[in-house]
C-alpha cells in the first residue's frame, strides 16, 4: 500500500493507504479524527469540509494521496489553546445546530467563507452554503451564527 | 435571586462537543477487532430469488462470512414486526405479509435485504458482495397505490389479497351522509401527499457485539428508541433476551421518525457478531439510505367537505389510499390511521366526519412515519379543502376559518379526539398582524406591475402528540404503552444526574431537562447531567418521537417531588423542625421563617452518611424513579401564513413571506422552540416545493436515489420565518406543555400550496411545486 503524509491540525501524520482511500476515511479511520463526517456518496452535503492548505474542500471528493504533503485542518483543529474559533462560539451562541451532525461542515465551510469574502449579508451566505445540507435547522440560526461570526472578525481585524 | 431558568433561552449544554468535533456517533465508534459489514441488496423491485451462489464471494481473501436469509431461518431468527394491530371495517385484523430481516425466497423492493457480507474491511466485503451470483425470476412490479388493487397487478404477499393490508374506517358515515344532504355548497378536491425520503444527515449505522463470557449482545444503534429496540429485538425477533442484550444509541444525528423502526440491518449485525466471533459494524451510504430507510407520506385522497350558506362545515367526508410500500414497517399502520383520521376535524367544530382508508402494499421501501406521521396528511387535506370552501363560497379565507373554530373547551370532536384546550383565533390574529394582512392587497397589485403573480395561502393546524395514554392506545391496537420513565440521582456531593427514557438527537434535551432540574432544586445548569440512550444506565424508556417530550419531562417533575419530599423529611431531622416547615429556596433547605438551613449539597451529603435521620425510617441515599403515563394527548395548534411570487416566465417560485405563530402551550426554552419551528417548516417548504419520492412504473426502480435527484431544500431555497408564540398552558401535564417537534412539517405544506393556488388561480395542484409544474399549470390556464 502507498504511503502518504501530510500536517494535519499541525501535527505531521503519515500512514499507508490504498490508492482508492479517500481523504475522509484517511482522517476518519486512520487517525481517528471522527469530527469530520460523511452524509452523503455524492459530494453534495457537505458534511465533510475540512480546509487544505487554508481553502475549503468536500474532503469525500479527494483521494487521501492527493493531499500528500498538505496542510489539513479539521473542525478538531479549529479551537486553539482552549479558545473556540469566532465561528464556533457564534453557532452556540445562536442555536445553529441541532444534531450537530452538519455542523463540523458548516463551521468549517463559514471560516472559509468569511476568509474569502469581506461583506456578507444574508443573501450572499444563502448562496454561499449551496454545499451543505442542514437537515435539522431550517438554516435561519446557520445564516444567523455566520453573519454575527463575520461582523466580529471584522471588528476585531479592524 | 437569580432569572428563572425554566422559560429562558438558554445556550446549549451539548453543542461544545459537536461544534469542537467531539460527537460520538454511532459511526465514530470504532470496537476493537471489528468487522465491516456491507448489505447485498436487491436491484430487482419484485422477483423470486432461485439460487445465491457465494462460493467465489467468500474465497477472497479477509473475508469473515457470507449470510443469508436461510442462515437466519436455521438460527430460528424472527422476522420484522409492525407493532400496531389495525382492524378493518369488517372486523378482520390487518394482513401482514411475512418480513423476514434477510430475503428468503422473494425480494420485494429495490434495496431489499439479500445477504450480509462481512469481512476485514468495508473495501472488501463491497468487493465481495460484487462476486456473488443471485438467480432471480424477475416478477412484475406495483409502485403506485392507485394501481395496486387493481386486477392482474403483482401480488406481493400471499397474506394480503388485492395487496391490501387493511380497509379501515372511522366516524359516522350516516351522519355524514346525511349533512350532506343538508348542505348548501359541497366542495371536493383530489390531493395527494407526495412520498418523502426523511434523509436525517446522519445515515443509519450499527455495530453489533457479542461477548462470548457474558452471553451478551451490545448493539450501538442511530435509533431514536433504543428501549424499543431491545424489548422487539427480543421479544419478537429472537436474538436475546432483554437483559443480555444491551442497545446503546450515542449521538443520534437526526432521526425525523426514519430512525424509531428496527431495520434489518441491526438485527442482522446484531446476530451476526456472534456467527463471526467479532463485532460487525455496518453504515449506510446515502444511497442505501435511500433506498432502505423508511419513507414518508405517499397518500391519494379524495375529500369532500358540506357547508351551509354561510360557510359553516357541516360534514367531512375522506377516502384515502395509503401507500405502505413492500411490508408494514415497524409503527406504519398507525400513521394512515388513528395518526391521521382523528386529526381529520382540524381546528373545527365539524359535527359530522367519515374517513375511509385504504392501505396497500407496493413494490416499493417501506412507509412509515415521518416528521408529523399522519398529521401533516390530515392537516392538508383539511386546510387544502377549507381554503377551496373560502375561495368558492367567496368568503375570506381568515373569515371562514374564525366561523368554525372550535371555541369551547374540552371539545369532543366526531373522530376520537377530545381537545383539552386552546385559542385559535388568537394566533390566527397574531399571524395575520405578522404578516400585516392589511397591506395585502397593495403587496399583490404590486408584484402584478413587476410582472410576478403573487399568492397568499393560510394554514391554521392542530396537531395531537405527547403520545399518549397507554390505555387508549392500546385499546385502539398499539403495541406498547406510551408512558415515559425517569430517574433522578443525587450524588453525594450534590450533583444530580437524570436518566431518562427520552432520547435526543437534536432536540436539547440536555439543556431543556436540566434547566428543569437546575431550576427545581436552585442549583448550576453545570451540576445538572441528563444520561439518554442505553438500555444498561436508563432503566425503560419509549424513546422521542410524536413530540412527547412533556411525557418525558413530566417523568422527571414525578421523580422530583419524589427527591424534594424526601429531602425535605431528611432536612427536618438535621435542623430538627418539622417536615412540614421545611421549604425550598434559592437552592437552600430552610426552616421557614428562621434562619436555620442546609445547602442542597449539604442535604445531599446528610443523605448518604445517614449520620443525622433514623435510617430505619427513611432510607439513606437520594434517588427516586418514576413512570408516567399522559392523561390525554396534548393539542398544539396555530397558524401559519405563506406568501409566494411566481415568475409566469419560468414558473419559478419565491417564498415572499413566511409566519408562523404556535401556541405549544407553556415553553422551557423558547430559542430552542424556535429551532425545532424553524426546522420542521423548512421540511415542509421542502414537501411543498422541492422533495419527492418517485419510483418508476414500469422497473420499480428508485429514480430520486441521491442528492442528484432528490432534491434536499438548502439555504439559498428558504425565507426567513417569521415566528411568534401564543398560549394557552396545557392542562394534562404539570408542565402546561404541549410539544413542538412537528408542527412546523404539519403547518406549511398546505400555507404554501393554498399560496400557489391562490397565485395561479388553480384548484389542484400537486406537490412538489417544481417551476416545471408551475409553468405547466400556468399555460393550462389558457
Ligand atoms: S460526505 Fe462529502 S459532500 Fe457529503
Ligand atoms: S444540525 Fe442536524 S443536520 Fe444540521
Amino acid at each position: 500500500m502507498p504511503g502518504v503524509s501530510m500536517t494535519v491540525n499541525g501535527k505531521a501524520v503519515t500512514g499507508e493507504v490504498e490508492a482508492r482511500t479517500l481523504l475522509v476515511h484517511f482522517l476518519r479511520e486512520n487517525l481517528r479524527l471522527t469530527g469530520t463526517h460523511v452524509g452523503c456518496d455524492t459530494s453534495q452535503c457537505g458534511a465533510c469540509v475540512v480546509h487544505l492548505n487554508g481553502k475549503a474542500v468536500k474532503s469525500c471528493t479527494l483521494l487521501a494521496l492527493q493531499a500528500e504533503g498538505s496542510q489539513v485542518t479539521t473542525i478538531k483543529g479549529l479551537a486553539k489553546n482552549g479558545h473556540l474559533h469566532p465561528v464556533q462560539a457564534a453557532f452556540k451562541e445562536h442555536h445553529g445546530l441541532q444534531c450537530g451532525f452538519c455542523t463540523p461542515g458548516m463551521i468549517m465551510t463559514a471560516v472559509d467563507m468569511i476568509r474569502r469574502i469581506p461583506d456578507l449579508d444574508e443573501t450572499i451566505i444563502r448562496q454561499q452554503l449551496e454545499g451543505n445540507l442542514c437537515r435539522c435547522t431550517g438554516y435561519q440560526n446557520i445564516v444567523k451564527a455566520i453573519h454575527a461570526a463575520s461582523l466580529e472578525m471584522k471588528g476585531a481585524r479592524a | 435571586m437569580t432569572a428563572p431558568l425554566v422559560g429562558a433561552s438558554v445556550r446549549r449544554k451539548e453543542d461544545f462537543r459537536f461544534i469542537t468535533g467531539q460527537g460520538h456517533y454511532t459511526d465514530d465508534i470504532s470496537r476493537p477487532g471489528q468487522a465491516y459489514a456491507y448489505f447485498l441488496r436487491s436491484p430487482h423491485a419484485h422477483a423470486k430469488i432461485k439460487h445465491i451462489d457465494a462460493g467465489a464471494a467468500r474465497a477472497i481473501k479477509g473475508v469473515a462470512a457470507i449470510l443469508t436469509g436461510a442462515d437466519l431461518a436455521a438460527d430460528k431468527i424472527g422476522g420484522l414486526i409492525c407493532g400496531w394491530m389495525i382492524h378493518s371495517k369488517d372486523g378482520s385484523p390487518m394482513k401482514a405479509g411475512a418480513h423476514p430481516a434477510l430475503a428468503v425466497d422473494r425480494v420485494r423492493y429495490v434495496g431489499d435485504h439479500i445477504a450480509i457480507v462481512i469481512a476485514d474491511t468495508l473495501a472488501i466485503a463491497r468487493d465481495a458482495a460484487e462476486k456473488i451470483e443471485v438467480d432471480y425470476e424477475l416478477l412484475s412490479a406495483v409502485t403506485t397505490p392507485d394501481k395496486a388493487q387493481a386486477s392482474g397487478v403483482a401480488q406481493l404477499h400471499n397474506e394480503a389479497p388485492r395487496n391490501t393490508a387493511f380497509q379501515w374506517e372511522l366516524g359516522n358515515k350516516p351522519e355524514t351522509e346525511a349533512a350532506f344532504k343538508a348542505a348548501a355548497h359541497k366542495v371536493k378536491l383530489k390531493l395527494k401527499n407526495n412520498r418523502l425520503i426523511p434523509n436525517a444527515m446522519e445515515p443509519r449505522a450499527a455495530i453489533g457485539e457479542y461477548d462470548q463470557g457474558s452471553g451478551g449482545y451490545t448493539l450501538y444503534v442511530t435509533s431514536q428508541n433504543p428501549h424499543v429496540a431491545r424489548l422487539v429485538m427480543s421479544a419478537f425477533i429472537g436474538i436475546a433476551p432483554e437483559h443480555k442484550l444491551r442497545v446503546v444509541a450515542p449521538d443520534v444525528g437526526g432521526g425525523f421518525g426514519s430512525k424509531i423502526f428496527i431495520y434489518a440491518e441491526e438485527v442482522v449485525c446484531t446476530w451476526a457478531a456472534k456467527k463471526v466471533g467479532r463485532p460487525v459494524k455496518w453504515t449506510a451510504e446515502r444511497s442505501e439510505s435511500f433506498l432502505s430507510d423508511a419513507h414518508g407520506r405517499d397518500h391519494v385522497t379524495e375529500a369532500e367537505m358540506a357547508l351551509d350558506a354561510e360557510g359553516k362545515i357541516l360534514g367531512f367526508r375522506v377516502k384515502t389510499l395509503a401507500n405502505m410500500g413492500a411490508y408494514l414497517s415497524t409503527f406504519a399502520s398507525s400513521v394512515p390511521t388513528y395518526l391521521y383520521g382523528t386529526l381529520l376535524s382540524g381546528q373545527y367544530a365539524i359535527p359530522a366526519i367519515h374517513v375511509e382508508v385504504d392501505a396497500v402494499y407496493t413494490n416499493t421501501a417501506p412507509v412509515d412515519a415521518y416528521r408529523g406521521a399522519g398529521r401533516p396528511e390530515a392537516t392538508y387535506v383539511v386546510e387544502r379543502v377549507v381554503e377551496e370552501a373560502a375561495r368558492q363560497l367567496k368568503i375570506d379565507p381568515a373569515e371562514i376559518r374564525r366561523r368554525n373554530f372550535v371555541r369551547k373547551f374540552p371539545h369532543q370532536t366526531p373522530v376520537i379526539m377530545n381537545y383539552d384546550i386552546g385559542d385559535y383565533e388568537a394566533s390566527l390574529n397574531a399571524a395575520l398582524k405578522l404578516i400585516d394582512y392589511k397591506e395585502w392587497p397593495a403587496r399583490k397589485a404590486e408584484a402584478k406591475k413587476r410582472g410576478k403573480l403573487r399568492g397568499i395561502g393560510f394554514s391554521t393546524y392542530i396537531e395531537a402528540c405527547g403520545l399518549a395514554p397507554s390505555a387508549a392506545v392500546g385499546s385502539l391496537g398499539a403495541g406498547v404503552g406510551l408512558w415515559e420513565s425517569a430517574e433522578v440521582r443525587v450524588t453525594p456531593t450534590g450533583q444530580v444526574e437524570v436518566f431518562t427514557g427520552a432520547h435526543s438527537h437534536g432536540q436539547g434535551h440536555e439543556t431543556t431537562f436540566a434547566q428543569l432540574v437546575a431550576g427545581r432544586f436552585g442549583i448550576p445548569l453545570e451540576n445538572v447531567e441528563i444520561i439518554h440512550g442505553d438500555t444498561n444506565s436508563v432503566q425503560f424508556g419509549m424513546g422521542t418521537y410524536g413530540s412527547r417530550t412533556s411525557v418525558g419531562m413530566t417523568a422527571i417533575v414525578k421523580a422530583l417531588d419524589k427527591v424534594e419530599a424526601k429531602a425535605k423529611r431528611i432536612a427536618a431531622h438535621v435542623l430538627e423542625a418539622s417536615a412540614a416547615d421545611i421549604v425550598l429556596e434559592n437552592g437552600e433547605f430552610k426552616v421557614a421563617g428562621t434562619d436555620r438551613k442546609l445547602a442542597f449539597h449539604e442535604l445531599a451529603l446528610n443523605a448518604y452518611t445517614g449520620h443525622k435521620f433514623p435510617t430505619h425510617e427513611i432510607e439513606p441515599g437520594l434517588k427516586e424513579s418514576a413512570f408516567w403515563d399522559p392523561l390525554n394527548f396534548t393539542f398544539p395548534a396555530g397558524c401559519h401564513i405563506c406568501e409566494v411570487e411566481i415568475d409566469p416566465e419560468t414558473g419559478v417560485t419565491k417564498i415572499a413571506a413566511f409566519v408562523a405563530v404556535d401556541d405549544f402551550g407553556n415553553v422551557i426554552n423558547p430559542m430552542i422552540v424556535e429551532g425545532q419551528v424553524h426546522g420542521g417548516i423548512a421540511q415542509g417548504i421542502g414537501q411543498a416545493m422541492l422533495e419527492h419520492g418517485v419510483y418508476d412504473p414500469e422497473s420499480g426502480q428508485l429514480i430520486t436515489g441521491s442528492y442528484m435527484d432528490y432534491t434536499m431544500p438548502r439555504a439559498d431555497d428558504l425565507p426567513n420565518y417569521k415566528v411568534g408564540l401564543t398560549v394557552t398552558p396545557c392542562p394534562s401535564n404539570p408542565l402546561g406543555m404541549k410539544g413542538c417537534g412537528e408542527a412546523g412539517a404539519i403547518a406549511s405544506p398546505p400555507a404554501v400550496i393554498n399560496a400557489i393556488t391562490d397565485a395561479l388561480g388553480v384548484k389542484e395542484f400537486e406537490m412538489p411545486a417544481t417551476p416545471l409544474r408551475v409553468w405547466q399549470a400556468i399555460q393550462a390556464r389558457h
